[in-house]
């Protein structure tokens, strides 16, 4: 199971990276195998105000619609275009061409709370 | 204590532990949703071949001298068409006209009928069965659903394999059923039998085989290459040729004539008699449809339609859908919802609500995807 060690974590499956004054936000390896073919995503709106712990986003994979909650609060600056097209990028590249949205945070101290890549995988190796 | 509420365990279990398929509870049984994947299983049944493990699903057989006369009382299909060695999709209906379960029963000899009905309601449909048995004994029924396990191999390819599994044995035409060569019925007495039929749309059989041949015959198709496929892809292939399922597009409140089922009910045959749910299925006919079950599909690329989504025609909503799914042969939504008459005619726009929000769609006819 792939947890790269440059992101943080959130205990719902989500991951975020800092790039600068912006952070980028998608699924974990565990969420896409958890909810294998994907077909649809739904991101977020550009402007959207999204906050810590509350759905963000909606992913569909043939059986089932999944909310990706937002692992911190912030306004959404960018969402991925591609995934309109290829929802299975999320499958098959969740970290890289899977992003799902950047945001500004508004609390750069919600970061703390999130898991590190050890406490993540401690969380799904369970 | 045995605790009533555990799900039952398909003969061939085992099989699907060990190629690691994603188990659900399904009907009471605990039964592979996918393997690989639902797009992926669907994808061989639609181009080549893939196996299904169906021994959920119930087995009665049906004897003795007044067999035929009872079954066609029972049954909305005329029962008396079928030659020995021939099935006919059919369905039983309460008073009111409403769908207890869909199945197929087939004539399997001169005065024996085997019917294969859904496994979410076994117990309802014996216990129907049971109370309209007439006292005279002359109607002989007898309750197979755990003497058999089930295979259903669909697809293009499907009568070629059959013929590597049974080399030299005339496969039966299409609705078609005949006893299995080479199968000892050991243990149980049980015939095995395999039928060409499905519910996928492509040409297929469904065997039929005493439980403990079950697990051999499935590892012998796996060494052939077939793809073992799940629930997940059963749903799409049928939904997208338009098939109903009892439990969402057919249920209690609805006749088979809002169903559109029409063809299956024997009203203007007049060798056909009274039958359970003749005479509301009549007056219904006469006062005019309430509903009818309506193809749907989304007019703009959105996401996978499921049950219980709002229909909205002319800004109210009119129904929901009873199934939808993404089809993975389409790459388009579709979906069923029972509808007023009026808009059911393929062209009619409407709107479905998918998570408050709302999607243009058209009313389409089957089935959805069409063979190339």
């Amino acid at each position: 199971m792939n947890v790269p060690s440059e992101l943080r974590y959130a205990k719902t499956h989500e991951w975020i990276r800092v790039d600068g004054d912006l952070v980028t936000v998608g699924i974990t390896d565990h969420a896409q195998e958890e909810l294998t073919d994907i077909v649809y995503a739904e991101p977020p709106k550009v402007g959207a105000e999204v906050k810590a712990g509350i759905t963000a986003a909606v992913v569909e994979s043939v059986k089932a619609a999944s909310d990706i909650y937002s692992p911190i609060s912030g306004i959404v600056t960018d969402v991925n275009e591609k995934l309109s097209l290829e929802p299975g990028l999320l499958n098959t590249d969740p970290f890289g061409q899977g992003w799902i949205y950047r945001m500004k945070p508004s609390n750069a101290a919600e970061l703390e709370a999130l898991l590190s890549p050890d406490a993540y995988s401690a969380l799904i190796a369970r | 204590m045995k605790d009533s509420n555990s799900p039952k365990h398909s003969p061939l279990e085992a099989a699907h532990i060990a190629s690691g398929a994603r188990m659900i509870e399904f009907g009471g049984w605990l039964m592979p949703l996918q393997y690989k994947g639902i797009i992926e299983e669907h994808s061989a049944v639609r181009s080549s071949s893939g196996m299904f493990d169906i021994s959920h699903m119930g087995e009665v057989t049906v004897g003795g001298p007044g067999a035929l006369e009872w079954l066609e009382t029972l049954l909305t299909n005329r029962v008396g068409k079928l030659p020995v060695g021939r099935g006919q999709y059919t369905l039983m209906l309460d008073q009111l006209g409403g769908v207890i379960d869909d199945l197929i029963i087939y004539r399997t000899d001169e005065s024996v009928y085997f019917l294969v009905i859904n496994a979410a309601c076994r117990e309802v449909d014996l216990n129907w069965m049971r109370s309209l048995l007439p006292d005279d004994g002359s109607v002989v029924l007898t309750d197979e659903g755990d003497a058999y396990a089930a295979i259903s191999i669909q697809g293009p390819h499907s009568a070629e394999l059959l013929q590597l599994l049974f080399p030299g044995f005339v496969l039966p035409g299409r609705n078609g059923i005949a006893p299995i060569p080479n199968i000892s019925s050991r243990g149980k007495d049980v015939t095995p039998f395999l039928a060409r039929t499905g519910y996928t749309g492509e040409d297929g059989f469904e065997l039929f085989i005493p439980a403990l041949e079950g697990l051999p015959l499935w590892e012998r198709l796996v060494q052939l290459g077939v793809k073992p496929c799940g629930l997940g892809a059963r749903d799409t292939l049928r939904l997208e040729m338009g098939y109903p399922l009892n439990g969402s597009d057919l249920s209690r409140s609805r006749s088979p004539l809002e169903a559109g089922l029409g063809r299956f009910v024997a009203l203007d045959d007049n060798q056909k008699g009274n039958f359970s749910g003749r005479k509301f299925l009549e007056s219904q006919r006469s006062a005019g449809l309430p509903s009818l079950l309506t193809p749907l599909r989304l007019s703009i690329p959105g996401p996978p339609l499921r049950p219980h989504y709002p229909v909205i025609f002319d800004h109210s909503v009119v129904g929901e859908t009873s199934s939808g799914a993404l089809s993975p042969s389409l790459g388009e939504s579709i979906a069923m919802a029972y509808l007023p008459p009026a808009i059911s005619n393929p062209g009619t726009t409407v709107e479905i609500e998918v998570r408050g929000k709302r999607y243009p769609a058209t009313v389409c006819s089957l089935p959805f995807y069409k063979k190339p």
